[in-house]
């Protein structure tokens, strides 16, 4: 039994109850809820250096720029970037894959190009490539995976040839909790020179991250995936790419000096930034990853997987359900489907315990066609959960049976 | 509160849907998808002039969408677009929590349960939907 950790008294939400019992969060893969100290910080930057970044000569415009420009560097030690000015701000993993797909594929994607995507993607690593193989004639391809919702190596070493330009890989999968051998997979894309693009929302919270071990070019995170607020997020890109690749978009901030005649863009990571950005939740991710790593990523790991573990167990044990995805140091995220009861179905009566779990495709439905089921239940964990939480999900799991044999 | 959601009738006709498989006979077709949760219904139907002489559905979903469909397929066999079409908004009243004389609903109103749950009234009504629409879509002979 993994001993639980005390921090849940600083996560004022989970302390209410939900249609009369008390709440049971089992959704943090959707977003994890964020301790005191986050909504302090973000609360004290509103309160004392409120004010435009990179704007003023103003001392509380220098606040605000040095605060900012501070948190640049957490995120850029978090991943073990060589330089902040390889981290980008954006409103989150959506909007980083967005930008590499149309900044660096509209630059360099010709007609015939492939990209390769795992046929396990979010949509946001999917959509984008889509869009961008329509302006450019490139062909998005799926890399096939198993049963188990493991990458398929060999034949993805087949698939890769001087044709590939993109291998968009998912770090940590929403749907299954999977972990992608993204190293391997770079290092195969790297012998033809394609790009490495990985998709990280949901590795930051539960597996090491470090862009120049794992050997990808981009990285896309959400603030809001790692204890910190939503609509922030951050794009960490090798210099060399950004610094060739044209803006994503057009405004204040980053150009250099701008004429109707001709307008010079700014360095990186201002080229990407344009308009006054999300300070306080700029603030407040930093703010999450500072106080992740002051409880300890190790024990937090070592916490929920136990606790995803067990559930996986009981689960694997009851007559009628099937767990989903399955690879070794599987991030504790726990997807399943019941013979008898449709997700959706298994979600509302969870919901009357109290019990918040995720049902659907998880914004995965190449994955759902593949694995042949119309969507999961997923229960998902983090710092905050206990063992007591799995007892209430599993009482409230035989509540769907006895619902669903009653005819 | 869960109970009225999950009532017996809804269940039997959840696990066990009444008019299920292809219609050959069919002269008129539509599909209802919810993108949300994926739930998936294609409505066959046969018409005779203006009424509805036998209907089939084939698709697959949540309990209370394939018992709703199931129950509006019962529910409409032998009875006009019209007459149809008047339930449907006394059903959707329903459903949605608005003011509505349940007298015509008959077995339907085993469903109203679904009020208190908003993010379930799409499950409820999509048969029905599928249904409006493919009273608008003959079914194109092959030349
Ligand atoms: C694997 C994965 N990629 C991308 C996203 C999109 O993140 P966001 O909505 O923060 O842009 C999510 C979150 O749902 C995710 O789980």
């Amino acid at each position: 039994m993994g001993s639980e950790l005390d921090v849940r008294a600083e996560f004022p939400i989970l302390n209410q109850s939900i249609n009369g019992k008390p709440l049971v969060y089992l959704d943090s893969a959707a977003s994890t809820q964020r301790p005191n100290s986050v909504l302090a910080a973000m609360d004290r930057f509103s309160k004392t250096s409120n004010a435009n970044v990179h704007r003023g000569v103003h001392t509380l415009s220098q606040r605000a720029t040095d605060e900012f420009e501070s948190a640049r560097v957490t995120v850029q030690n978090f991943v073990g970037a060589d330089d902040s000015a390889e981290i980008i701000w954006t409103k989150g993993c959506t909007e980083s894959l967005n930008l590499v797909a149309a900044s660096w594929g509209g630059a360099n994607l010709k007609p015939g190009d492939e990209i390769l995507l795992t046929n396990m993607e979010h949509h946001a690593n999917i959509v984008p490539w889509q869009l961008i193989a329509e302006k450019t004639g490139a062909v998005v391809r799926p890399i096939p995976i198993s049963d188990d919702c493991v990458v398929d190596l060999q034949t993805f070493r087949e698939m890769v040839t001087s044709r590939t330009k993109v291998v968009g890989i998912k770090h940590v999968c929403n749907a299954t909790g999977v972990v992608n051998p993204v190293r391997e997979m770079a290092e195969i894309a790297k012998s033809v020179g394609a790009i490495v693009v990985a998709d990280g929302a949901q590795a930051l919270a539960h597996v090491p991250v470090n862009v120049k071990e794992l050997g990808v070019d981009f990285y896309a995170m959400s603030s809001h995936k790692v204890y910190g607020p939503m609509g922030v997020g951050a794009l960490y890109g090798r210099r060399e790419l950004l610094e060739a690749m044209p803006p994503f978009m057009g405004g204040g901030d980053m150009i250099r000096s701008v004429s109707f005649a001709k307008t010079t863009f700014n360095e990186i990571p201002n080229k990407f930034e344009p308009g006054t950005p999300n300070v306080s939740g700029v603030i407040g991710f930093a703010a999450a990853l500072d106080w992740y790593e002051s409880v300890g990523k190790e024990q937090i790991w070592a916490h929920e997987n136990q606790l995803a573990q067990t559930l996986r167990n009981t689960l694997d044990q009851i007559p009628g359900v099937r767990t989903i995805g399955k690879c070794e140091n599987q991030a504790p995220v726990v997807s399943f489907v019941m013979d008898d009861a449709h997700p959706h179905d298994v979600g509302t009566i969870l919901d009357s315990h109290g019990v918040a779990i995720r049902t659907g495709h998880h914004c995965c439905m190449p994955l759902m066609e593949r694995l042949g089921i119309p969507g999961t239940s997923r229960a998902s964990f983090a710092v905050y959960n206990t063992n007591q939480e799995i007892n209430v999900l599993i009482e409230a799991l035989k509540n769907v049976v006895d619902i669903f044999s009653k005819c | 509160m869960l109970s009225e959601l999950y009532q017996e009738v809804i269940l039997d006709h959840g696990k066990k849907p009444r008019n299920f498989g292809q219609l050959a006979s069919a002269t008129h077709q539509a599909e209802g998808y919810n993108t949300l949760c994926g739930d998936r219904v294609i409505v066959q139907v046969e018409m005779d002039g203006e009424t509805v002489r036998n209907i089939q559905f084939v698709g697959a979903g949540c309990a209370i969408c394939m018992a709703s469909t199931s129950m509006m397929t019962s529910f409409v066999k032998g009875k006009s677009i019209n007459e149809i079409e008047g339930v449907f908004e006394v059903f959707h009243s329903a459903v949605t929590g608005g003011e509505a004389d349940m007298e015509p609903l008959g077995d339907l109103e085993a469903l109203v349960g679904v009020k208190q749950y908003p993010n379930r009234i799409k499950c409820a009504t999509l048969g029905w939907h599928a249904l409006s629409s493919a009273f608008k879509s003959p079914i194109q002979e092959e030349k």
